[in-house]
């Protein structure tokens, strides 16, 4: 064991693992925080907690964490290169890892442009991979970015993200070889829609190898609405909502749109469950936490294994 | 070159306010080949403020001077008779000429006329675009010619990350993903080697004041 998180526990048994996704709230709001995390309790294995997503400030992701162990839920703790250096992430590992969090996520993070203060320094000192190498060596080699010895170095369960579409799309599967060669344990992939080239770029993953090393989480985020597919669609960046998405969307009733959304995303667990390669789905339910369980349910995700 | 843009006119009426007499500054070099600070430009800008003064009560003495680079002080010393006679200077050169021309006349308020933006290249006449950010530390020869520092708007130097659409930039479609043009590149080179392997961390130079002394030089800053 790395790490020792339920999360790894649940991918080293071969139990087809689920993840949730949780925002952390525009102020110091503990309520709306709990109450965002009660409905996810017992249906996932483990919840990403969001850094400053979408470049918007929100609580900040290791002290959400910490909420969300409170609440009985395992954070899966998010880090953007955007808004610290390398010696602000460390810290932050260091005493995220020593009030118990065992799962990490290492991201770019979205542009500053894109967020609430817009006109912000953008830092991005080391960039994602970079970040996934650190936190390897801070583990297994027990060194700081600088070589430097650390007391009581931090054991995560360290995973990273992937987007199995965007151009250079040839050159995505060398890139997701890369960050499984820096040190990440698991992946989670941006949300799916396009089916067809979410197959192309597992097979070709099993195809090099890749999945033995490290576990695949299939992104899934359902629609609630037609228009939230054209939004994602237009304005989302490096998404990949096929028309026929939108076509099926537009096919049924106003009203029964959130469900028809619902019923995408479970045709897409499903195919997951049986795809070669693929060790769990990443549900990202985006403000539409409380309808996680009704998810979990439908998809045949519960109940979650005990480990 | 090193590009700059002028500042909005109200910004630097706001500046010179209450001084009566006032030098503006031209730099014969960066500047004036991207149409901003050149002797045109200090011309035009004196045109501006004194017609904008036309109507009222404050009545401002402009005078004019371009040096050929204000980033060096035997260009400065050229003016040194002529800035006597002034209570404020307005200098249109890049930060550095601009910190130049204060260093060299202590004793006079220097303001700036521009704002200096990038170092970047001549697309066409106009038309600036940046390509070197300075960091000291330069990788074109791992990514193909195209920097990563300047042209990836998160500064990857392990690209290109997820937010590519098509082959643009997340922040903005008309801007390229400096990673898909790396790679385009490197695919035609058959480089592309390159990018497989983890590149580390980089050791950013520019994170404090520099200094360059050529080798066989030193004994000049020493005695001066």
């Amino acid at each position: 064991m790395k790490s020792g998180s339920t999360l790894e526990k649940i991918l080293e048994a071969g139990h087809f693992a689920f993840t949730g996704e949780l925002g952390p709230p525009r102020g110091a709001n503990i309520e709306a925080l709990k109450k965002k995390a009660q409905p996810l309790k017992g249906m996932v294995d483990s919840v990403n907690i969001t850094d400053n997503q979408t470049a918007v400030v929100r609580m900040s992701s290791w002290a959400a964490s910490l909420f969300a162990m409170t609440e009985g839920l395992e954070p899966n703790y998010q880090m953007v290169c955007r808004d610290r250096n390398r010696l602000a992430m460390q810290a932050d590992i260091l005493g995220a890892y020593a009030h118990g969090i065992r799962n990490m996520l290492c991201l770019s993070g979205d542009h500053q442009q894109f967020g609430d203060h817009p006109q912000s320094k953008g830092v991005f000192d080391i960039d994602s991979m970079q970040l996934i190498q650190m936190v390897k060596n801070m583990r297994d080699e027990g060194q700081f970015l600088n070589g430097q010895e650390i007391d009581e170095p931090p054991k995560l369960f360290i995973g990273a993200a992937a987007n199995p579409f965007a151009e250079p799309f040839e050159w995505r599967i060398y890139r997701l070889a890369k960050k499984i060669q820096a040190g990440a344990d698991f992946i989670q992939t941006q949300c799916i829609y396009n089916m067809e080239k979410m197959r192309e770029w597992v097979k070709r993953a099993n195809d090099m190898g890749l999945t033995e090393k490290v576990y695949i989480l299939a992104g899934v985020t359902p629609m609630k609405s037609l228009g939230m597919a054209r939004y994602m669609k237009a304005k989302v960046p490096g998404m990949d909502v096929p028309d026929y998405v939108i076509d099926r969307l537009k096919g049924v009733d106003k009203k029964k749109q959130a469900d028809e959304g619902i019923q995408m995303a479970c045709e897409q667990i499903a195919e997951f469950k049986e795809m070669k390669g693929v060790a769990g789905v990443h549900l990202m339910a985006i403000e539409w936490e409380h309808r996680v369980p009704e998810i979990a349910e439908r998809a045949g995700m519960l109940p979650r294994p005990e480990v | 070159m090193i590009v700059a843009e002028r500042k909005p006119f109200d910004e630097i009426k706001e500046l010179i306010k209450g001084y009566k007499k006032v030098l503006t500054v031209g730099c014969g070099t960066c500047v004036a080949v991207c149409l901003t600070g050149g002797e045109k430009e200090v011309g035009v800008l004196n045109a501006e403020l004194k017609l904008s003064q036309q109507a009222s009560a404050e009545q401002t003495i402009f005078g004019e001077a371009t040096v050929q680079r204000q980033c060096d002080m035997e260009f400065l010393a050229e003016i040194d008779d002529m800035v006597k006679d002034y209570d404020a200077l307005l200098s249109m050169a890049c930060g550095a000429g601009i910190q130049f021309l204060a260093e060299r006349f202590p004793e006079i308020p220097v303001f700036p006329a521009v704002n200096t933006t990038f170092i970047g290249v001549n697309k066409d006449v106009g038309w600036y675009e940046e390509r070197c950010k300075a960091c000291g530390n330069c990788v074109l020869g791992m990514t193909a010619g195209i920097c990563p520092v300047t042209m990836c708007a998160k500064s990857l130097f392990n690209g290109p990350c997820g937010g590519t659409n098509q082959e643009s930039c997340e922040i903005n479609k008309d801007q390229p993903c400096a990673w898909f043009m790396i790679y385009e590149r490197l695919a035609l080179q058959g480089r592309l080697d390159n990018i497989i392997e983890f590149c580390p961390p980089n050791d950013w130079r520019n994170q404090k004041p520099q200094t360059l002394i050529q080798p066989g030089y030193e004994e000049r800053k020493t005695s001066a």
